[in-house]
């Protein structure tokens, strides 16, 4: 029984595994950002990037001057876009952490040619996320009363914690696996070139004994299995922020795991889209191919349901009974519907609904359902917050918050950040996990297939990976 | 400070040799501290059926049920002995308000006041009067200062102890510390907090820095609120909202000399008052315990009060 999929599947495979010469090209392909200088393009996105970024550093230090009302703050509208901002990046974060280390802890080979991608974005988005917070407060010079004066039965000290905690998790295993990267792309660089310097410095010594890798592979083991709780934990910490208040509309036991699937969600989704972008930019079709993204879009097709069923679990709860309707009416049908079935129809129905027609399970669906996914989901934790934020809790009207040119600016510079400080940190680290690659071979990269598919593989006649004979 | 006072036409309000407090008491205030629990559930049960939206917790329920709670003869008050007992020493004053809803017609001077002694921006409203209705269709008044909460969510949530409680039961923001994440305000169920957004009214500049009693100026980027104007009240003065009532609608009171007293010169025994008048404790089933009691009405008492005060 061999479906079309798996046809083309079968395909790729005969197409690839006769060659011979899969280490060179992994090398090659994944090298080319180091190796060859920037193009054009790459300039041109890079400064264009760049202006935005120093345009929001910029409305920040505005904002500073001139108080927190320029950014469409006032009393009743007390959180709004910047938290919004925090916990969208960080969410976005987890995915990345989460497709390198479940598919690693589940031993899905197919995940060789993402992760390195999928960490690189993960702790960008988490660098990115946490820098939020500065703009968030209206002191942000005495940033540091945190550590000077926690109160430890404040959310915010746990937040604090939790986030300090995870970007360092996420900065380790971002690293562990560029060690034996750093060890081949040393010699793949001018000798004695300042370059050549930094990968020999990062490579800690390495030269690929057993001991040695058998060592990362425990560490690697250990940091996966570390981070995953972490990020669960992290987002939950943030959920409580909301949650850990009076407010309707916050005060819910869902919130945890409702802000966890939200990041999930959010950060596959992300994941989708950053490994296209660099699939085009650097060529890298031959090694990312479109199984991967009808992959991770089944991913995040799973994830978006149960990101819907939450949301509906959380609304029924509440709205049921009638005592704390405000913001649901609010959500539904009166300021934030707008938005909220913006949500709906762009974050949860044209995704799933790209994912599931066969004409559109494709690399460019599934980013086009990844894009769509990540804007719905941030505008998703706008409506979360501002309608409870702005609701009366003893009587009058309900608060508004109003965007302005200085928050506005100061999103899209975090937004900027995200592609800019990426293209600029892989042009210093190799862009797929050579080391990875190498490991899994031709077969389990591009696609880890069921011993069914590889019987009928045979029956059709068809040469053989040399590495699947031999075991 | 005493400049201000004389401005507003402040009154002198206690006296401070008249508190007495008794020692006796503490091992009976834990005792009641529970029990006043158990009242809370009951009285949120039945206070939910006359209105809902409004959560009023009786004292009357309370005081029935501690006998030697404050108010008798046992100077400190249950909820504040296992809330502070501890850890903090009890001050010589518990500082509270009563706000006689009975009187309340609306004016908003309180805010004016309060605005003005403070150095306030328009959107600061300290003490807010809302405009309430209930199920008949009818409004009436409700001024909102800080209620004072013995158990203040705003204090738990704040990550760096910037939000405090003074050994008078006084909730105060030291806004030299204050970082402006608003954790306080998502916190607080009584809207009672406000932040500096922008820069704050003109301030004369006196040379006196700003402190936790006295925030004046208001610091751009940090939490504010109510403050109960402790500082008048230590001086023997009311609060700016309570002297600039023209209805005598507030009432300042301390709960260890168990006096409680209004700009109409009506000095009452708190306790008394409280009980008497069927005093409720405002969404007090959020565990908070305010020490700003109502005395539930809709101005039916203004005429009276024209004419005796």
């Amino acid at each position: 029984m061999t479906s079309t999929l798996e046809k083309k599947e079968i395909e790729q495979i005969t197409a690839i595994a006769p060659d011979p010469s899969w280490e060179s090209e992994v090398r090659e392909a994944a090298m080319r950002s180091i190796v060859t200088k920037p193009g054009k393009n790459w300039w041109i996105a890079v400064s264009l990037l760049s202006l935005v970024v120093v345009a929001g550093l910029g409305a920040w230090i505005y904002q500073l001057k001139h108080g927190m009302n320029s950014a469409g703050y006032n009393d009743q509208a007390f959180w709004a876009v910047y938290i919004a901002d925090v916990v969208a990046f960080i969410g976005v974060s987890y995915g990345g952490a989460v497709v390198s280390a479940i598919l690693r802890l589940s031993g899905q080979s197919w995940r060789a040619p993402l992760t390195r991608l999928s960490e690189g974005m993960a702790l960008v988005t988490v660098l990115i996320g946490g820098a939020f917070i500065f703009p968030h407060l209206g002191r942000p010079e005495r940033f540091l009363n945190i550590v000077a004066y926690p109160n430890f039965s404040s959310p915010l000290v746990w937040d604090f914690i939790a986030i300090a905690t995870y970007t360092l998790a996420t900065a380790i295993f971002f690293y562990l696996p560029l060690i034996p990267d750093m060890a081949v792309a040393k010699n793949l660089v001018d000798k004695g070139g300042k370059r050549a310097r930094l990968f020999s410095i990062l490579s800690l010594n390495w030269m690929g004994t057993k001991k040695q890798r058998a060592l990362l592979h425990r560490v690697l083991t250990v940091i996966s299995l570390i981070i995953i709780p972490l990020a669960v934990s992290v987002h939950s910490v943030l959920s409580w922020a909301f949650a850990l208040t009076s407010r309707p509309g916050w005060m819910e036991s869902v919130f945890p795991p409702y802000f966890v699937v939200a990041a999930l969600y959010s950060g596959t989704a992300l994941v989708i889209v950053t490994i296209y972008a660099f699939r085009k930019g650097y060529k890298l079709e031959r090694f990312i191919t479109d199984r991967h993204f009808v992959r991770l879009g089944y991913m995040m097709a799973a994830l978006g349901l149960v990101y819907a069923y939450l949301t509906v679990a959380d609304m029924l709860t509440e709205g049921y009974t009638g005592i704390t309707t405000g913001w649901i009416q609010e959500t539904l049908t009166g300021k934030y519907a707008i938005p909220f079935w913006f949500y709906v129809i762009a974050g949860e129905i044209v995704p799933i609904a790209l994912v599931v027609m066969k004409k559109t399970r494709n690399a460019k669906g599934m980013t086009v359902a990844g894009v769509l996914v990540v804007i719905s989901l941030w505008i998703k934790r706008i409506v979360i917050i501002l309608p409870a934020a702005t609701q009366p809790l003893i009587s009058g009207q309900w608060g508004s918050y109003h965007f302005t040119w200085v928050s506005i600016t100061v999103t899209l510079a975090g937004v900027a950040a995200i592609p800019l400080l990426l293209m600029i940190l892989f042009r210093f680290i190799p862009l797929m996990s050579i080391d990875e690659m190498e490991e899994v071979g031709p077969l389990g990269s591009i696609e880890q297939i069921s011993k069914e598919t590889l019987k009928a593989a045979r029956e059709e006649s068809i040469p053989e990976p040399s590495k699947e004979e031999s075991k | 400070m005493d400049e201000r006072a004389g401005e507003s036409g402040m009154k002198l309000l206690f006296n401070k040799n008249q508190h007495d407090i008794d020692g006796d008491s503490e091992n009976a205030n834990e005792v009641s501290r529970r029990k006043f629990l158990k009242i809370v559930g009951v009285g949120a049960g039945s206070v939910a059926a006359v209105g809902a939206g409004i959560e009023l917790i009786p004292y009357k329920a309370w005081a029935d049920s501690n006998p030697n709670g404050w108010g008798g003869n046992s100077g400190v008050s249950g909820m504040s002995a296992a809330t502070m007992g501890s850890s903090q020493e009890v001050g010589n004053h518990q500082w509270a308000m009563v706000i006689d809803l009975r009187n309340c017609d609306g004016c908003k001077s309180c805010t004016a006041a309060c605005q003005k002694a403070h150095y306030l921006t328009e959107d600061q409203t300290w003490i807010r009067v809302f405009e309430m209705g209930d199920s008949q269709g009818n409004t009436y008044y409700m001024p909102r200062p800080c209620m004072q909460c013995e158990n203040p969510p705003c204090l738990d949530v704040c990550p760096v102890h910037a939000t405090f409680r003074t050994d008078q039961g006084v909730v105060l923001v030291n806004q030299g510390r204050c970082i402006g994440c608003r954790m306080c305000m998502a916190a607080c169920p009584y809207q009672a907090r406000y932040f500096n957004w922008k820069a704050g009214a003109k301030y004369p500049d006196t040379g006196v820095a700003p402190t936790p009693e006295f925030p004046v100026p208001q610091r751009l980027g940090t939490a504010g609120k109510c403050t109960f104007c402790v500082g008048n009240l230590n001086h023997g003065l009311m609060s700016e909202c309570a002297s600039a009532c023209p209805m005598g609608t507030i009432y300042n009171g301390d709960m260890i000399t168990d006096v409680a007293i209004n700009s109409l010169g009506n000095t009452v025994k708190l306790s008394k008052f409280l009980y008497e008048n069927d005093a409720v404790a405002y969404k007090d089933e959020y565990n908070t315990h305010p020490r700003v009691w109502y005395i539930p009405g809709h101005g039916q008492n203004l005429d009276t009060n024209a004419t005796t005060g």
